[in-house]
């Protein structure tokens, strides 16, 4: 985005005489509202989805009876319109605060959740130059912010002085933290093999057609590392089989027990969110981010202009509907099972796999 | 480099202005009838005893610990695995002590308990159901149709 | 006074206003989001300096595991219905005599000091040279940052251990 930035004001000069500081500010202002709200449409777009993938996997409809009545619209039917209508639901709900609840604490947890989500998205690239902030240590950025979200969980854990919320909140968090450690491993074996900690060069180094992508690579190596990241972000974005904490059976809705409205739309919307900035994230390392399978097919046709995001949203689409059948396919695990397969199981297969790689870098 | 990591601290202001928005839309929008009822704390239709709160494990502090410790590590591993490509042998070496070092740490955690979870005690309860009570079930065919029994 | 200055200006007055939250709060959750905010106001601080590396390092460590850390320990030790941290006013004199003391030392160092300051130019991204500075200048305290690491693991873990028995 920095050189949209250096094009508008090398070519208006109206716009020019405002100083450049100003100028990026409200640039970029504009594109992370936009970016929030293309986050709630596309966590609208999930949760129907999700929805709809659930329900046909279990051998039902789903929601079918919510389509509008515009002409042109009418005819999709499939209840298309059912998030929406949740969504209008959720913003005309009443706010309960609990009245032994912090209420400076309840109203700042969701903002924290949904803020350090958005930051993350920044960093990912869409195409070849449709990256808001091209940074140098992307990846690592990416991982330092989505460890905010443990702080956000455990404040709505305590903030709504509830026993489930606050069990729930402490077992989010140390099932997140668990799981951070296997998933920079794995990370960092494709930071390795590049050399480089900024996406734009990750994705580049990928170029080339479908063997080309790293997790195809020093195979069967890269594959376990793409299996260990896809495992340990899944329990990181407290998906099943890894949501316990948000089991309904078990606590309610965990740390989110006591918000209702919007408050707990945001919830849910980062949680969706989070699932997409995953989808681009493993897309970006492990599958080629915007390159096209074809490679070099019809001289590079698919791999230019209005085809890389195309190429970076199929694959987060595939990614994320992965996460939907294991969630709908395989039991949740208990907490103790969680913590086995971090630390005994994914912990020392990253480790294994770093010195393996190593090693066969070297010779 | 600045405009870079601008553009994260712009995003998070804007989302919190985008949530902020989206509150205020909703507060004007929605009724308010507070009660008594909504105003406990939430316990499945029960009445809450007793103050919420519990004497937690000493598991959630241990594992944050292991996690730091672990964490560090990871940063360290970092400018390493950027530069590994063109550093050779003694960089891979060097690294693998530090890494050796650290999985000492994880294999004296490991053995000495600190990763563990408490496990449900699956194993004081047989797991064949009692056999009498198959075997009565079993004699009266007539009762194992759809019908209710009793 | 550009807009490098103002932004340092604003981060800066974030850092000293929450780190005041975390010192003066009553409640023991509330010194803990001032914590928050003071870390991450110090990331950013360390943005404008051009440590980038640093400053995910600080959110990543910091705020990630450090906070974390601290919440758990929190709600382990304290009661629901929230710590009141009362300070007695008993010692103030002497309190205020040797904390004066020190603003005094402190002003003296940071005015008698000769800072490294910035170079002007682009600023230049540190993970590579920070990389290749482990690996040959800065050897021996990375292998002893290890064992240090290590160390630390076994005592915390230890005594954490011992506590619940």
């Amino acid at each position: 985005m920095k050189d949209l930035l250096d094009s508008i004001l090398q070519g208006s000069s109206f716009l020019a005489n405002l100083s450049e500081v100003a100028l990026a500010i409200l640039l970029l202002a504009i594109a992370g509202l936009l970016f929030a709200g293309v986050a709630a449409v596309c966590a609208l777009v999930f949760v129907y989805v999700e929805r709809k993938v659930a329900a046909h996997m279990q051998d039902r409809l789903g929601p079918m009876e919510v389509n509008t009545g515009i002409p042109l619209l009418k005819n999709i039917g499939h209840g298309w319109a059912q998030t929406i209508a949740d969504a209008l639901k959720l913003l005309l709900k009443e706010d309960i605060v609990p009245g032994a609840a912090d209420r400076k604490l309840h109203l700042i947890a969701p903002f924290i959740i949904f803020c350090s989500v958005l930051a993350a998205v920044t960093v990912l690239p869409f195409g070849e130059k449709l990256v808001v902030s091209d940074m140098n240590i992307g990846v690592f950025f990416v991982l330092a912010i989505t460890s905010f979200s443990v702080i956000g969980m455990i404040l709505a854990g305590w903030a709504s002085n509830n026993k489930w919320s606050l069990l729930g909140g402490m077992r989010s968090a140390a099932q997140i933290v668990s799981y951070e450690i296997p998933s920079g491993l794995a990370v960092l074996i494709v930071v390795m093999q590049v050399g480089s900690l900024n996406f734009g060069d990750i994705v580049a180094a990928q170029a080339g057609g479908l063997f080309h992508w790293n997790v195809f690579r020093f195979f069967p190596l890269n594959l376990i590392a793409f299996l260990i990241a896809f495992l340990a972000t899944l329990a990181e974005a407290n998906r099943a089989p890894f949501d316990l904490p948000e089991a309904e059976s078990e606590l309610t809705a965990g740390f989110a027990t006591e918000y209702s409205g919007f408050k707990w739309a945001v919830f849910f919307l980062s949680e969706y969110f989070n699932m997409f900035l995953i989808g681009v994230f493993l897309s970006s390392l492990f599958l080629g981010g915007w390159h096209s399978p074809f490679g070099g097919l019809l001289g590079g046709f698919f791999d230019k202009g209005l085809w890389q995001p195309f190429w970076v949203i199929l694959k987060a689409v595939v990614i994320i509907f992965l996460q939907m059948w294991l969630r709908w396919t395989l039991p949740r695990l208990r907490v103790d099972q969680l913590m086995y397969t971090s630390w005994k199981v994914l912990t020392p297969f990253a480790f294994g796999l770093i010195f393996f790689i190593g090693l066969w870098m070297l010779f | 480099m600045l405009f870079n990591f601008a553009a994260p601290l712009i995003f998070i202001l804007a989302g919190a202005l985008f949530i902020a928005l989206n509150l205020v839309i909703s507060r004007l929008l929605q009724p308010r009838f507070p009660s008594v009822g909504k105003a406990t704390t939430y316990e499945c239709g029960e009445i809450p005893i007793g103050t919420s709160w519990i004497q937690f494990n000493i598991r959630f502090y241990v594992i944050a610990l292991i996690f730091v410790i672990f964490d560090v590590e990871i940063v360290f591993l970092i400018p390493w695995a950027v530069v590994f490509k063109d550093l050779g042998l003694f960089a891979f070496v060097e690294m693998m002590i530090f890494i050796g070092m650290l999985l000492l740490g994880l294999a004296y955690a490991w053995r000495k308990g600190d990763l563990e979870w408490d496990k449900p005690e699956t194993d004081k309860f047989s797991r064949e159901a009692a056999p009498e009570l198959f075997e009565e079930i079993s004699a009266r065919p007539e009762k194992v149709t759809g019908e209710l029994v009793g | 006074m550009n807009a490098f200055d103002i932004s340092f200006y604003i981060f800066a007055a974030g850092a000293v206003v929450s780190a005041a939250v975390m010192v003066f709060a009553r409640n023991l959750i509330y010194c803990a989001v001032g914590l928050l905010f003071a870390l991450a106001n110090v990331a950013a601080i360390y943005v404008l300096l051009g440590a980038d590396f640093l400053a995910a390092t600080q959110l990543m460590i910091y705020v990630g595991g450090i906070l974390a850390l601290l919440l758990f320990g929190i709600m382990l030790s304290v009661k629901f219905t929230g710590v009141e941290l009362r300070t007695g006013t008993l010692q103030m004199l002497p309190g205020l005599l040797v904390v004066a003391g020190l603003l005094g030392l402190l002003i003296r160092m940071i005015l008698r000091t000769e800072w490294a300051m910035l170079e002007p130019g682009e600023f230049q991204p540190t993970t590579a040279s920070i990389g290749r500075h482990f690996m040959t200048d800065y050897l021996i305290p990375f292998e002893v940052a290890s064992v240090l690491l290590l160390v630390a693991l076994i005592g915390a873990a230890y005594m954490a251990r011992r506590e619940k028995s």
